[in-house]
């Protein structure tokens, strides 16, 4: 396999979310770049205005319901536009565009598989997830199971995907803001490690989905300018533009075909059911759910970022074709050996400047920067209510602690978790991460989301079954990793894997499934029997709302 | 609570209402998850079928309208799903119970 297709199929995986491999791949030696000045002045102003948010948001935030949930005061549709946000990251803005650029149509299969997770997240989990939970995804699954299994359960696998996000991200966000801003790698993540920590703690979950909105207002403007323009160069053609693109670039007419990127019937599901699971078992998003106040409102706001992140994707496919066509054939933009100037995940940057110029490549820097920050913010606010609220207030206090107690260990797990992130950054400086966001989206695939599904639609899902189930999910997942070909070949240099396919989603979930529901038919306990009659409450509260957190404030 | 859960779930108003928004929700899922299937089992087994132009002579293939559509396709459903439910369940769930807590 050639490292360009291998590099795809990594890339596949993390397109939808964070900037992981895609950013980080393009490490390697990177060359400083001289200081950025309009940049760098953009994304200060960028961070005094998030850092005002934060300001406003701390006097805001009193109880715990402040901390996690905003209060429920975020209206569907400003949800609906954190959430796009936190799917439009830098490795969809940089990373898909790079790999349109190199790759031509493949790039659109990352777009299609992006979408396809959302209309089922809200099919089937969004309003009942919105009444039953309150904070964190485990509220819903261990609505009627034992609290203490099912909580560490979850919590673990929260933290293994997020954790695993937060390094990707910091090594991506590393070498960017090298190549973007001049700045030391290692400066970089500290600026990055350091604000987000700053707007989880002071900001908690208000500072998080107002900062995440900004950005989101900020790329979804930058990069329709980008496409309007490009689309400008073209008499608004689609025709003439791919035909330009087909022009410069080396594979001709098969750019526009599929290049191979999934090999076999069986890679194409398992990656196929890593985007569209993936997606609906992110805890990081599952979390935004409980912002709102009621489950209407967690309806609505799946529509407004379904239709941005539709959007955002379709503009990806003219701002990728767009590189092709306008920065693939100058040599100002290329090395010596013909490849992008700083690799491919530059497309979208070098483009910004052929078609608006030095400010607008700032306005576009900035942005990515931002867009990072955002990301990870929620990514840890994410992990840290999964230590506060799930383990030390639930599992280890028997809900015994006080609010100010649980916001106040929910700081410190933001803290800590910031500097894991900024030290696990650091210490994987130019390495290949992306078994790490293969790992983070087969979790999310295989047991946060068939958990999910089980303990809202079947009677008969017991604790033990879940418990069972989800820990062989993990480790099937963990296993598929790292004797699969990512690590085994890619990282360790063995000659060929034990484990032949690249995305293990599919073995997991199946693997997940098959234990939980076994595990759960043949458990006869007392527990299981009270688990099993407890369902119609719980079915009746999911459905009509009645006893949902919040909805008595109405 | 437990008791109005008991009555609002033995409701065959409620039930009826149940049982569409499931049949619904169910039909949505399949349509969204074929659509995605069908295009991902498309690259895997006949990609030349992506990769024919939509006329001759020109160099915009199959796959573009197609896969474009199946993310347009995605964003429709989701508008369906959230017009029938704001129009429809949501109104008729809260005549159900408002009936109940009037019992009270």
């Amino acid at each position: 396999m050639s490292s360009r297709s291998s590099r795809g199929l990594a890339l596949a995986c993390l397109c939808p979310t964070p900037a992981a491999f895609a950013l980080g791949e393009a490490a390697g030696p990177v060359a400083r770049v001289p200081l950025n000045v309009p940049a760098i002045t953009m994304f200060l102003v960028f961070v005094a205005v998030t850092l005002g948010i934060t300001a406003w948001a701390a006097r805001r935030t009193r109880t715990t319901a402040d901390y996690y949930a905003a209060g429920g005061s975020i209206t569907g549709t400003q949800n609906g536009v954190a959430i796009a946000g936190d799917f439009m990251s830098a490795a969809s803005f940089l990373g898909v565009t790079g790999l349109i650029y190199s790759g031509g149509f493949d790039g659109l299969i990352w777009g299609v598989g992006g979408l396809a997770g959302w209309p089922l997240l809200l099919f089937l989990l969004s309003e009942r997830l919105r009444n039953l939970g309150r904070y964190t995804f485990a509220d819903a699954v261990g609505f009627r199971l034992a609290a203490g299994p099912m909580r560490t359960l979850a919590a673990c696998s929260t933290l293994i995907v997020i954790s695993l996000y937060l390094v990707g991200q910091m090594v991506g966000a590393g070498t960017l803001i090298q190549l973007l801003f001049g700045l030391p790698y290692w400066g970089a993540v500290v600026t990055v490690g350091g604000l987000m920590v700053l707007y989880v703690t002071f900001g908690g979950m208000i500072a998080t989905t107002w900062v995440q909105i900004t950005k989101a207002v900020l790329l979804l403007f930058g990069s329709t300018v980008l496409g309007l323009l490009v689309m400008n160069e073209f008499g608004f053609s689609f025709e003439r533009l791919f035909k330009a693109a087909v022009a410069v670039h080396p594979k001709g007419p098969a750019v526009m075909a599929p290049g191979g990127i999934v090999s076999d019937p069986l890679s194409a599901l398992s990656l196929g059911a890593a985007l569209m699971f993936g997606t609906a078992g992110l805890p990081h998003i599952l979390m935004r759910f409980f912002t709102v106040p009621d489950a209407r409102a967690a309806r609505h706001s799946v529509f407004v970022a379904t239709a941005l992140i539709g959007y955002f994707y379709l503009l990806i496919v003219v701002l990728g074709f767009g590189a092709i066509a306008l920065v693939g054939g100058r040599p100002e933009f290329l090395t010596t050996a013909g490849k992008l100037i700083g690799g491919d995940n530059m497309a979208a940057i070098h483009l910004s400047k052929v078609v608006a110029g030095d400010l607008f490549l700032g306005f576009v820097s900035a942005v990515a920067f931002a867009t990072i920050l955002a990301v990870v913010s929620g990514l840890t606010l994410s992990g840290a209510s999964a230590i506060a609220h799930d383990l030390y207030a639930n599992v280890w206090r028997r809900e015994r602690a006080t609010e100010q107690e649980v916001v106040g260990i929910s700081r410190v797990a933001a803290v800590a978790l910031g500097l894991l992130a900024v030290v696990l950054g650091i210490a994987f400086e130019g390495q290949n991460v992306a078994y790490m966001v293969l790992l983070a989206f087969a979790v999310a695939a295989a047991v946060n989301f068939p958990l999910l599904v089980l303990a809202l639609y079947w009677r008969g899902l017991t604790t033990r079954g879940a418990v069972v189930g989800g820990t062989v999910g993990l480790l099937t997942a963990i296993a598929c990793v790292v004797f699969g070909p990512t690590v085994w070949v890619d990282l360790l240099h063995h000659a060929s894997a034990p484990f032949p396919y690249r995305y293990p989603a599919l073995f997991a979930l199946v693997a997940c499934v098959t234990v939980t529901v076994l595990v759960s038919l043949t458990d006869r306990s007392e527990r299981a029997r009270r688990e099993a009659s407890a369902y119609d409450a719980q079915y009746v509260r999911a459905v009509t709302g009645l006893g949902a957190s919040g909805a008595s404030e109405h | 609570m437990d008791q109005l859960y008991t009555r609002i779930l033995a409701d065959t108003d409620f039930q009826r209402l149940q049982r569409r928004r499931e049949r619904l929700c169910l039909w949505l899922s399949l349509a969204v998850f074929s659509a995605f299937l069908g295009f991902i089992l498309l690259i895997a087994y006949a990609p030349g079928a992506l990769a024919t132009p939509l006329a001759p002579g020109m160099v915009t293939t199959r796959g573009v309208p197609l896969g474009s559509s199946v993310i347009l396709f995605g964003f429709a459903l989701t508008g369906l799903f959230v017009w029938r439910s704001n129009r429809e369940f949501d109104i008729e769930m809260a005549r159900i119970l408002a009936r109940h807590a009037a019992q009270d």
